[in-house]
């Protein structure tokens, strides 16, 4: 017997939206299927690898662990926010410039962890930004290249996505 | 293989009342998801999880930090995350504020609640060996009333509490009166980030003109539970600290564990790492270098 769905409504990137799923889907799976966000990846689908992380009202979450019943009334912010107006985050920029990203998949996952860090701690130590971003695993690039990325978006930018939100409203 | 979402139900109330109603009704029918971060987890492994299920995310009744000067209560919903952005518990309970920085990573401990890490109730769980040195209470909450008990007296074996089917944890409290205690915490696991750990000690201790006059000691995956091993805390209790009382101690720790073998270690490796652990926070002591 399968039991009843409901509908869920919360704020994604910015804009409100209401999906129909049962509730225990997982956000992950409401992301890409239901609302056709392929940018969040799945990867170990256990909590352990970080490629599916998404911002939840603000803190850095694993959108495969999250029941979408969860996200009631929440704010959810993907890969796919986070540019502003076209223009690409300071983080993806320094990910560019950096070769921070390989094969990408650990990509999207990586750059939601990174800005949350730069959020909470615009200017992050290397040890840090390490912590920051234990959690999300990466098979291609070694690290170091997505580490320098970090430590170039915070030179550069002291301006965080927080400010920028602010910008924005 | 996965879980199928559909063939459970999953309701989120919104009050801490609904969900005691709820329970109330139906003693043992729904089980309580916080963050999900273990319930989830089993779902993906396709391990059995309760079919009813009720959500405590997001019910702020459950999610607070409440100082009241003599003592500190933690909603069982306060995440990890809340735990170490937390000034007084960073001071005055810092072994807690050190555990929470274990539990997985930044986006698990944003979801890992300490209700759902002690109602889980693992040998191995982090925050643990800190709650029972210093002495935290639990508190139990339905729609009969509330009931505080020792926090030492919840686990009462492998994955089995005091809790009755009705009931939540409603809230952790720790007094404050550890701030002239050495403490101690570490533990042992395969790295840092992201291990469960093979494990774990936990002191407070307060010396008196050389002499122990007050010792806890806690331990994480030296039992079939989280657990005070008051052995280990009689051996040393009105003693000085020595070569001739640590060896004892030693010796009792070594008698009072009874860790498993399992994938991530063995019941012998797990016995002598506990006495290294415990003899390295009373060199410590003796030294007067006991770091928090
Ligand atoms: C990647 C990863 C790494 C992890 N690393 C660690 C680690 O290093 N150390 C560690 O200790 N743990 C670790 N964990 C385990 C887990 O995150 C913690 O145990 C967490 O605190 C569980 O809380 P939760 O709210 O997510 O639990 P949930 O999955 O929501 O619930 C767990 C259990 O508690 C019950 N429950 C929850 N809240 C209540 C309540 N208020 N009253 C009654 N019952 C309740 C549920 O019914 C369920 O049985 C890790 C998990 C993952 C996925
Ligand atoms: S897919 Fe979610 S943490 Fe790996
Ligand atoms: S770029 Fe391939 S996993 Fe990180």
């Amino acid at each position: 017997m399968s039991a009843p769905w409901a509908t869920i409504r919360f704020i994604l990137n910015g804009e409100p939206c209401a999906v129909h799923a049962p509730p225990m889907k997982r956000l992950l799976d409401v992301l890409r299927e239901d609302l056709r966000l392929t940018g969040t990846k799945e990867g170990c689908g256990e909590g352990e690898c970080g490629s599916c992380s998404v911002r939840m009202n603000g803190e850095l979450v694993n959108s495969c662990l999250v029941p979408v019943i969860q996200a009631e009334g929440a704010t959810v912010q993907t890969i796919e926010g986070l540019a502003t107006n076209g223009e690409l985050h300071p983080l993806q920029k320094a990910f560019l410039a950096c070769g921070g990203a390989q094969c990408g998949i650990c990509t999207p996952g990586m750059l939601m962890a990174a800005a949350q860090l730069l959020d909470v701690n615009p200017h992050p130590n290397i040890a840090e930004i390490r912590e920051g971003l234990a959690g999300n695993l990466c098979r291609c690039t070694g690290f170091m290249r997505i580490f320098e990325s970090v430590v170039k978006a915070a030179a550069n930018e002291s301006t965080s996505t927080e400010e920028q939100a602010a910008h924005a409203r | 293989m996965r879980g199928n979402a559909e063939a459970h139900q999953m309701i989120a109330p919104g009050s801490l009342a609904a969900v005691l109603d709820l329970m109330s009704s139906a003693p043992g029918e729904w089980t309580p998801i916080a963050g999900g971060t273990e319930i989830m987890v089993a779902h993906a492994a396709g391990k059995p999880v309760a079919e009813k299920l009720v959500s405590l995310w997001g019910i702020p009744e459950l999610r607070f930090i409440e100082d009241r000067t003599e003592s500190i209560a933690i909603g069982a919903a306060a995440t990890f995350r809340d735990l170490r952005a937390h000034a007084a518990i960073n001071a005055d309970w810092p072994l807690v504020s050190r555990a929470s920085s274990w539990i997985g990573s930044i986006a698990n401990q944003s979801r890992a609640t300490v209700g759902g890490n002690l109602v889980n109730g693992s040998p191995a769980a982090d925050s643990s060996p800190a709650f029972l040195v210093y002495d935290a209470e639990i508190e139990l909450v339905s729609s009969r009333g509330s009931r505080r008990i020792p926090y030492a007296a919840f686990h009462t074996g492998y994955k089995q509490n005091a809790m009755a089917p009705d009931e939540l944890l409603y809230a952790i409290h720790l007094p404050r009166r550890f701030a002239q205690h050495r403490q101690y915490l570490r533990k042992v696991g395969t790295r840092r980030a992201m291990a469960v750990a093979k494990v774990a000690l936990a002191v407070t201790a307060l010396l008196k003109e050389g002499q122990m006059s007050e010792i806890r000691v806690a331990a994480a995956s030296l039992a079939p539970f989280p657990v005070r091993l008051v052995q280990v805390e009689t051996a040393l209790l009105g003693q000085p600290i020595n070569s001739i009382t640590i060896q004892p101690a030693r010796a009792a720790l070594l008698a009072e564990a009874t860790p498993i073998d399992d994938i991530r270690s063995t019941a012998t490796y797990r016995r002598q790492v506990g006495a290294n652990l415990l003899e390295e926070f009373l060199i410590k002591l003796r030294t007067g270098d006991a770091s928090k």
